[in-house]
């Protein structure tokens, strides 16, 4: 697609070392930056957005509460109301995985959750949790999750292996959505836009077809903001889902 | 969630035993309801690929590990296809009703 010049499509998702030298030594790289931004731009939404304490919220004060009763009441509906002592875990990791995704559509800026690793990490911590949790409430009998009752005994070295395997792909299925949903967002406006920049050099009929990639990559952003807010929603409302088969097993 | 400034700490107490009590049945119904048939079509695709690719991986260690060079990759690929559809049953049925 991009044969002239280097256009790399894949080139934006390529780790550098920030912060000059001082990154270097330590390999500090820009998606760790980002990481640190995310982070303090959260916990600055709930400071500085909570420090008014107004009965009538101002804006920032009521994103802040709308974020937090949100998710809390969607914490609580999709475990249980036993689901609030999983909050704060729910909170973060919605707000870490909604950051990455928000900060990596800004213009020289990184998309973290564009990496496996982070997204596997995130994933790899969440099952963790859930097993941990489930092992915590249910001791041994969690166990039993992996043979449904009422099945014949007979085909149990078939569905254990099955579930055992369904059970252990969560993980690979949380990390490969999110981390596929950004890749392929970034990837499509990386090639409409390239197409912009060799229409543009093509003359002056070139240059008015390369008005259609620019208006379908204004598009792109509004759909991009959408799943950027959709993958991590996707992403608590599934750890949720993993957290109320750990407390109830069924 | 933010509206229990008035009324007595019995009364309040009462509104939040019925939140809590209406919310207590409620199932979890899951984020469906809105998906795409585009949606649906990438999540089923993600969960076939990610059961095989597990199944794939402990085979290929149990061999490894084994020295059975073939035979539980084999294997495995046949239960990670079978886990993939079991993983695809389970998020197109609605949970089950109990």
């Amino acid at each position: 697609m991009a044969a002239e010049g280097k256009m790399d499509a894949l080139g934006q998702f390529e780790l550098h070392t920030a912060l000059g030298g001082l990154g270097r030594s330590v390999n500090f790289t820009n998606s760790n930056l980002m990481m640190l931004l995310g982070g303090g731009l959260i916990i600055g939404l709930l400071y500085y957005g909570m420090k008014p304490r107004a009965v009538v919220p101002g804006r920032l004060q009521s994103l802040a509460e709308i974020s937090y009763s949100g998710l809390l009441s969607m914490t609580e509906g999709s475990i249980g109301p036993e689901g609030r002592r999983f909050f704060p875990f729910i909170f973060t990791l919605f707000f870490f995985v909604l950051m990455g995704n928000m900060l990596g559509l800004l213009p020289y800026s990184f998309t973290y959750t564009s990496h496996i690793a982070v997204t596997f990490g995130l994933a790899l911590l969440v099952i963790v949790v859930v097993t941990a949790v489930a092992l915590r409430i249910h001791g041994m009998h969690f166990f039993s999750y992996f043979f449904p009752e009422g099945a014949p005994k007979l085909l149990a070295p078939l569905i254990i292996p099955i579930e055992v395997i369904s059970y252990l792909s969560r993980p690979v299925s949380l990390s490969i959505r999110l981390f596929a949903n950004m890749v392929a967002g970034h990837v499509m406006f990386e090639v409409f836009a390239t197409f912009i920049v060799l229409l543009g050099g093509a003359g002056v009929l070139g240059a008015s077809i390369g008005i259609l990639p620019l208006v379908l990559n204004v598009v792109l952003v509004g759909f991009e903001l959408l799943v950027a807010a959709l993958q991590a929603y996707v992403f608590a409302i599934l750890t949720c889902i993993y957290l109320h088969d750990a407390v109830h097993l069924h | 969630m933010s509206d229990d400034k008035g009324g007595s700490f019995e009364e309040r107490l009462q509104a939040a035993q019925t939140r809590q009590a209406s919310n207590a049945p409620a199932p979890a119904s899951g984020a469906k309801g809105t998906a795409s048939p585009m949606g649906i079509g990438v999540r089923v695709g993600i969960e076939l690929v990610s059961a095989l690719a597990v199944s794939v991986a402990i085979g290929w260690g149990l061999d490894r590990w084994l020295g059975t060079r073939p035979w539980f990759l084999a294997l495995f690929v046949l239960l990670g296809g079978a886990a993939g559809v079991a993983n695809v049953w389970r998020l197109m049925m609605p949970r089950s009703p109990r």
